[in-house]
């Protein structure tokens, strides 16, 4: 352990000192660390001043929290380079190879790339940061107290790990610096928008939200983290010389996984389905896991919570809770009619969200989609209970017989993100992560087209048909 | 490949008694690698880009020192140790690329291309540095184009095409096997009318003309003595007796036009 991190700390030395020696990286990040609290600090106040003359009520001081996590992004995003450039950089100087040759190990390499990428901005973000505390320390404006202090600082560190560990990412799996810097802005975009969420929530105030944001963050920062060394490849970094569009291959490759060996569609539910299935045995095991958690979680919340909280609201609360329920899911839109057709597109579209928040965040956004779905039951069935009727009952006749097609297929959905997450995080070796992408990609449309798809058109059918008329009578009864 | 860098698809390689794909880092740990690309960072200096070399073998201070010391000192470039390497000419930064791949006395040497796109200069320092290196205790394999490099500082030499080693051996065995019998030369001061000359057996008279004889001989250490012997004794005005030269080139064009051959062949088949 302490030769490794002795090993990790020569790697990051090396690049830190040879960085210090590079002006193209320490002119512009010297001057805007220093130049861009000056420039937010004057923007904010005539803004606020311009803002004002037309009977606004603003004040500056609300202003500083926001303008301390801004002014300690734009460092990390200038110094970003470091990270990006890390290993294609050396690759394109040429000086990988005498590293890449030398007795280090992956992670040495890798850590100590990460320790640079991480420290060069965190430094430009702090410093900034500081300097800029200390221009409205001098204007006698209003400071955030210690607690919101911590919590920027937390943010800022959060969002240079992330930033840095996918620009490493990049790094490894790019041929060339220009295409490493094109790639930066799948980095710079996301958290800026990510940024624009966390200044609502700093105006609002909710400071529990916050830190949640801090955790998420650094949670996707680890997996990156994960994700960039199980995939980094010495022989890859040596092997690839350029990058070129080949359609061809990408759909040969999707192709040959989604058909697999099947000549016709039975024998391709009978391989390649089975095979999917059997792939999916353990991921399933901890969907139906969480499963059950989530729903007993949020059945015994419900009976717990709800009659806590009835007595203090008032009726316009209550209106608005049902005016607000009335429109989400596009239920309002639909009317009196829920038909088979609007059932399945809407559970079709929650499945597909389950694995476009599966693939961006290596399933963990998908798992949460999953378990929400599954709460909201077990809530619905809290309240049944305290409304007075049996659970078990609403449970049997209006759940059951649609949800015994639509939980499977929404398991199942959920079981191949969870899959795919877990397979993006291990070592791969001897495919490169393009084609690993669309082998998963293929096995993902596989289920979904094979099994997914008529198990929800089934499900649909039978809650707009047939669980009403049960529900029905065995309310009447 | 030999250096655990890249997996091969099959087959297996042992460098210094380790397996390529199982013992990557004691395989690189034993190795020293000098490319085309020297690979040097230039911003730092000649010393501590030894130093960090150094270290990155895991040798103690007090190695990381001598080793220093000697090799800057062996290669010429102790004046300059402490410029910045991008200040260094070509020949200095091959050398100290050397350097590099000495500093930790690897029993195994791996030279890809080691003198390529540099001028004649550069390439004869580095050439007469490589040759500096041969010794019992180190095997050096040295990856060229440039045959004159080869046939200056190989003891051994392997042809390769395609992936496949077409000829393994010495250079005289590589021109024997592929050139045939050598030819030698007996020029004269004079002109000789070439008495009835008593070949000893294995040597043949190929070309004759008034101020020089040509010879194929098949065994040259036991046969040439002799020959000489027997031109001393018909008073031949022997001014000059050596090989016609035969290059590696003309080794390796013919080995490659016959492999090219046969792979065409192969395809028609």
């Amino acid at each position: 352990m302490r030769d490794d991190l002795q090993m990790v700390w020569l790697v990051a030395r090396r690049e830190l000192r040879d960085q210090f020696r590079d002006w193209r990286i320490m002119t512009p990040l010297i001057i805007l660390t220093l130049a861009f609290p000056l420039l937010m600090n004057e923007v904010a106040r005539n803004a606020v001043a311009f803002i004002n003359q037309y009977g606004a009520n603003l004040i500056v001081d609300r202003l500083v929290p926001f303008s301390i996590l801004i002014i300690g992004f734009f460092p990390i995003t200038i110094s970003l380079v470091v990270a990006l450039e890390s290993f294609v950089g050396e690759k394109e100087r040429g000086t990988i190879e005498p590293l890449l040759s030398s007795p280090l190990e992956n992670r040495h390499l890798y850590f100590g790339k990460l320790l640079v990428g991480i420290f060069t901005p965190l430094v430009a973000g702090y410093t900034s940061i500081i300097f800029y505390v200390i221009i409205v320390s001098r204007q006698h404006l209003h400071m955030p107290d210690a607690y919101v202090f911590v919590q920027l600082f937390m943010l800022t560190t959060a969002h240079a790990i992330l930033m840095v560990s996918a620009a490493i990412v990049i790094s490894v799996q790019s041929t060339t610096v220009r295409a490493a810097n094109l790639l930066a802005s799948f980095i710079v975009v996301p958290v800026a928008i990510l940024m624009q969420g966390e200044s609502a929530l700093l105006f609002w105030g909710n400071d529990q939200v916050l830190w949640l944001a801090v955790v998420a963050v650094i949670i996707m920062a680890s997996l990156l983290i994960r994700v960039g060394i199980a995939h980094f490849q010495r022989e890859y970094l040596l092997g690839r010389e350029f990058d070129t569009l080949n359609l061809r291959w990408m759909w040969k490759t999707f192709w040959g996984k989604f058909k697999g060996e099947a000549k016709t569609l039975g024998s391709w539910y009978r391989l390649e389905i089975g095979r999917a299935m059997r792939q999916l045995a353990v991921p399933l095991v901890f969907i139906a896991v969480f499963a059950v958690v989530g729903y007993l979680a949020s059945y015994q919340w419900a009976t717990v919570n709800v009659p806590r909280l009835l007595p203090h609201a008032t009726a316009k609360d209550i209106s608005e809770i049902a005016k607000n329920v009335g429109q989400s899911a596009g239920i309002a839109q639909a009317g009196q009619h829920l038909s088979a057709l609007f059932i399945f597109a809407n559970n079709v579209r929650a499945t597909l969200f389950v694995f476009l928040g599966g693939i961006i965040s290596f399933s963990v956004l998908g798992v949460l989609a999953f378990l929400l779905n599954i709460g909201l039951v077990g809530g619905v069935l809290g309240i049944v209970k305290l409304m007075g009727y049996s659970p078990t009952l609403i449970f049997v006749a209006g759940l059951l017989p649609h949800g015994i097609f639509e939980i499977p297929a929404l398991m199942i959905s959920t079981a191949i993100v969870l899959r795919i997450g877990a397979v993006l995080v291990t070592p791969q070796l001897g495919k490169s992560m393009g084609q690993m992408a669309l082998e998963l990609l293929a096995d993902w449309a596989k289920v979904f087209i094979g099994l997914v798809i008529p198990l929800l058109a089934v499900a649909a059918v039978v809650e707009a048909y047939v669980t009403p008329v049960i529900l029905a009578a065995a309310l009447k009864q | 490949m030999l250096n655990s860098l890249l997996m091969p698809t099959r087959g297996w390689a042992r460098v210094a008694g380790y397996d390529v794909v199982t013992h990557g880092a004691e395989v690189r740990a034993s190795v020293g690698v000098l490319t085309e690309q020297h690979g040097l960072y230039m911003r730092m200096t000649g010393d501590e880009y030894l130093e960090f070399f150094g270290q990155v073998y895991r040798l103690n201070s007090k190695t990381r020192k001598s080793r220093r010391d000697y090799l800057l000192d062996y290669f010429g470039l102790a004046g300059a140790s402490s410029q910045r390497i991008g200040q260094y000419s070509k020949g200095m930064r091959q050398k100290l690329a050397l350097a590099r791949a000495l500093m930790h006395e690897p029993p195994v040497l791996l030279l890809d291309e080691p003198t390529s796109a540099m001028d004649p200069e550069s390439a004869r320092l580095v050439r007469d540095e490589i040759a500096r290196l041969k010794s019992s205790q180190r095997t050096i394999v040295i990856c060229t184009h440039n045959l004159f490099e080869a046939e200056t500082l190989a003891d051994m030499i392997a042809i390769i095409y395609k992936g496949r080693i077409l000829m393994i051996g010495t250079l005289e065995e590589l021109k024997q096997k592929v050139l045939g019998i050598s030819e030698y030369e007996a020029r004269f001061s004079s002109n000789w009318n070439g008495e009835k000359l008593n070949l000893p057996a294995g040597v043949m008279l190929v070309e004759q003309s008034a101020s020089s004889l040509r010879f194929r001989v098949e065994r040259p250490p036991e046969a040439n003595p002799l020959l000489m012997n027997e031109l001393m004794s018909k008073h031949a005005p022997l001014m000059a007796f050596q090989e016609v030269p035969r290059s590696l080139e003309e080794v390796y064009l013919k080995v490659m036009a016959d492999a090219q051959a046969s792979h065409a062949e192969m395809i028609h088949a």
